[in-house]
């Protein structure tokens, strides 16, 4: 009966082109759209899993705007079964902010006699990408911590997670409860069902407000790097390029 | 003080380390000849071997964590060691490579010093106030951050800087136990399977090398690519969605978080050419660029460009070197 709190992070789009706010304190992803970063996709999914095994729960939280309610709606639908949002303009946040506001809810959510055995998030979110909120809020709970996992399985009171390490694949085995990490690759996430979608509606999501005055980021301002010029010759379109490219091959003095 | 982690890879410093102490070096320039100092955290087969090779990198001094508390990794026990080691030094700056080991050892450091950490860094400017760049939104933007609180805890985003030698000299030798608390213990690596065989060394001196990334399609995309690179004398490179999904092994990555490359011709098909993947090829001589898609960066960046279908593209290359090949042996 694991219960799992997944927290994901609503983020613009940046799969196309990257726009700054004019204060050029954000990313503006008012045309390119919000998501939540791969590697939290393969969070939810290892806590729905997780949770299917053991016939325990999945809650997602997130801290961040109003509309931030998409993406857990979006969870929701893919099978949590609760979720919180703790209002508040991620802007204005820094990585120990939201470390702090994740450990209040958790904290809170024991108090009330539903402790989590497993916190999943992402490795690092796909806008900041600051690597540092799970590991703050191991400590802010005096939880263990596994960074990077792609795989996790909960045997007994221990989660076995797996990582790729620089020696080669590494196991972990720690005791619950426990923050985990992911990474993206250990698993595929599954697709929303209409069911899931229409039960995802009914489902009441916990507002709060943040506990404290946050920090900030530090953020000086953000900034888009200077288009590259197009340089390149082109050699020619499709199959028919072949040997053209051979010439090159040729005059380049390569593969002989 | 600086102090930079090192990591080591077959007793030999990373690479990435290696240009994170480029990086420090110039940091320490900044300010006045500071001197720059490694800890380095569990065994090393050579220790002298390692003081000269970090002592031609600029190293002043070595702390090396040895015993019991960091013999399998772990995140808080290699960062109780490098908050010991910093606390010995009093080193104001703290830095590592902004490698799967960096990130977490230092996001350990920040927490339990209750600092600020920067991820990622390219580039400083600027000591009072102490302002760095680093990369966000996946390299597609740039943060000017502060970091104003001491010590600064940043890593160094790979292959942002060039490793290069300014030598001093042997670098003097400490070993220290660190006191690892048992708390910090708990989430330690408990057994690591043994890899598959590395080719990463002949990627990076490879004269020709043929990329694939997510264009390929899939796990079986990749023989064309394989027998083009063949065909050249090359090694093969892929992109990390490609070792993410499992499709390669990730020692054939390039980029960043890969092998730096520096062939003479590098030949990416499908690769769309992101901040990160081109840190690891920029140094290529030339660049063939295949991808169906004519705006994508690295078509745009690369010497050259075919437009069109790897699976179309690639495997009409392969047939016309054969084809000219036949043609000089008959
Ligand atoms: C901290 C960090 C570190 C990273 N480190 C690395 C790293 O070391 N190395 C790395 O590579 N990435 C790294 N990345 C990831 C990087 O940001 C990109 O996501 C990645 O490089 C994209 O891989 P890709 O080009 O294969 O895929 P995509 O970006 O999806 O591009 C696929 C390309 O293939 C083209 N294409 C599709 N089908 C075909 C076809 N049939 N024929 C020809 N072309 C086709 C498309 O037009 C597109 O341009 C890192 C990211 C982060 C945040
Ligand atoms: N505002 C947020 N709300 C919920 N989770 C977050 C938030 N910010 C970061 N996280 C989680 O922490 C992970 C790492 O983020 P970061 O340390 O910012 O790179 C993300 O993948 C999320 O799982």
């Amino acid at each position: 009966m694991t219960r799992v709190l997944v927290c994901v992070k609503r983020v613009p789009d940046s799969s196309g082109e990257v726009v700054l706010t004019d204060d050029g304190q954000a990313v503006d992803g008012r045309y390119a759209g919000f998501t939540i970063s791969d590697h939290e996709n393969c969070a939810v999914e290892l806590g729905i899993r997780l949770a299917d095994a053991t016939g325990g729960s999945v809650t997602v939280l997130t801290v961040g705007p109003a509309e931030a309610v998409d993406q857990l709606r979006a969870a929701l639908a893919l099978g949590a079964g609760a979720a919180v949002h703790v209002q508040a303009d991620p802007a204005r946040l820094g990585p120990d902010d939201v470390a702090h506001e994740i450990a209040a809810v958790v904290r809170d959510h024991r108090a009330a006699g539903a402790a989590y055995d497993l916190v999943l998030l992402g490795n690092d979110a796909s806008d900041s990408g600051d690597f540092q909120v799970p590991v703050r809020l191991g400590y802010r709970l005096g939880l263990p911590i596994v960074t990077g996992a792609s795989t996790a399985e909960v045997t007994g009171d221990r989660v076995i997670a797996e990582a790729d390490g620089p020696e080669g694949r590494e196991t972990y085995s720690v005791p619950l409860p426990a923050v985990v990490s992911v990474l993206e690759g250990g698993v595929e996430p599954r697709y929303p069902t209409m069911r899931g979608r229409m039960a995802a509606r009914k489902i009441e999501v916990e507002t709060r407000q943040p506990t404290r005055e946050p920090v900030g980021p530090s953020r000086v301002r953000l900034l888009l790097p200077p288009p590259a010029p197009a340089t390149a010759e082109v050699l020619g379109e499709g199959p028919e390029a072949a040997p053209a490219v051979v010439d090159l091959f040729e005059r380049l003095g390569v593969g002989r | 003080m600086i102090l930079v982690l090192v990591e080591t890879a077959d007793g030999a410093a990373a690479e990435v380390s290696l240009e994170t102490l480029a990086l420090a070096r110039a940091l320490a320039a900044e300010g006045g000849g500071v001197p720059v100092q490694a800890v380095v955290v569990g065994e090393v087969p050579d220790p002298a071997a390692l003081a000269e090779e970090l002592g031609e990198h600029g190293v002043a001094e070595v702390h090396q964590a040895t015993g019991d508390g960091v013999a399998a990794f772990g995140g808080a026990a290699w960062a109780a060691a490098v908050q010991e080691a910093r606390e010995a030094t009093g080193s104001v700056v703290v830095t590592a490579a902004g490698s799967v080991r960096g990130n977490e050892v230092l996001a350990h450091l920040a927490a339990r010093l209750q600092v600020p950490m920067a991820a990622n860094v390219t580039a400083f400017s600027g000591l009072a106030p102490f302002v760095v760049t680093r990369q966000v939104v996946g390299g597609a933007a740039l943060e000017e951050m502060r970091l104003d609180q001491r010590p600064a805890v940043f890593t160094v985003a790979g292959h942002a800087w060039q490793a290069a030698v300014a030598p001093t000299g042997p670098a003097t030798w400490h070993t220290f136990a660190p006191d690892v608390a048992p708390a910090d213990l708990v989430a330690s690596v408990v057994s690591v399977a043994e890899k598959e065989p590395d080719t990463s060394d002949s990627l990076r001196s490879a004269r020709v090398v043929v990329g694939a990334g997510r264009g390929a399609g899939g796990p079986d995309g990749f023989a064309p690519v394989a027998e083009l690179a063949e065909l050249l004398g090359g090694a093969v490179g892929v992109s990390r969605v490609v070792t993410s999904l499992g499709w390669r092994p990730h020692h054939e990555q390039v980029g960043q978080t890969g092998s730096r490359i520096t062939p003479d011709l590098y030949v990416p098909c499908g690769i769309s050419g992101a901040i990160q993947h081109w840190a690891g090829c920029a140094s290529s001589k030339t660049i063939l660029a295949i991808n169906t898609d004519p705006d994508a960066p690295m078509m745009t960046k690369a010497t050259y460009a075919v437009v069109g279908d790897m699976h179309e593209v690639v495997p009409a290359i392969v047939a016309e070197l054969r084809r000219r090949r036949t043609g000089v042996e008959c």
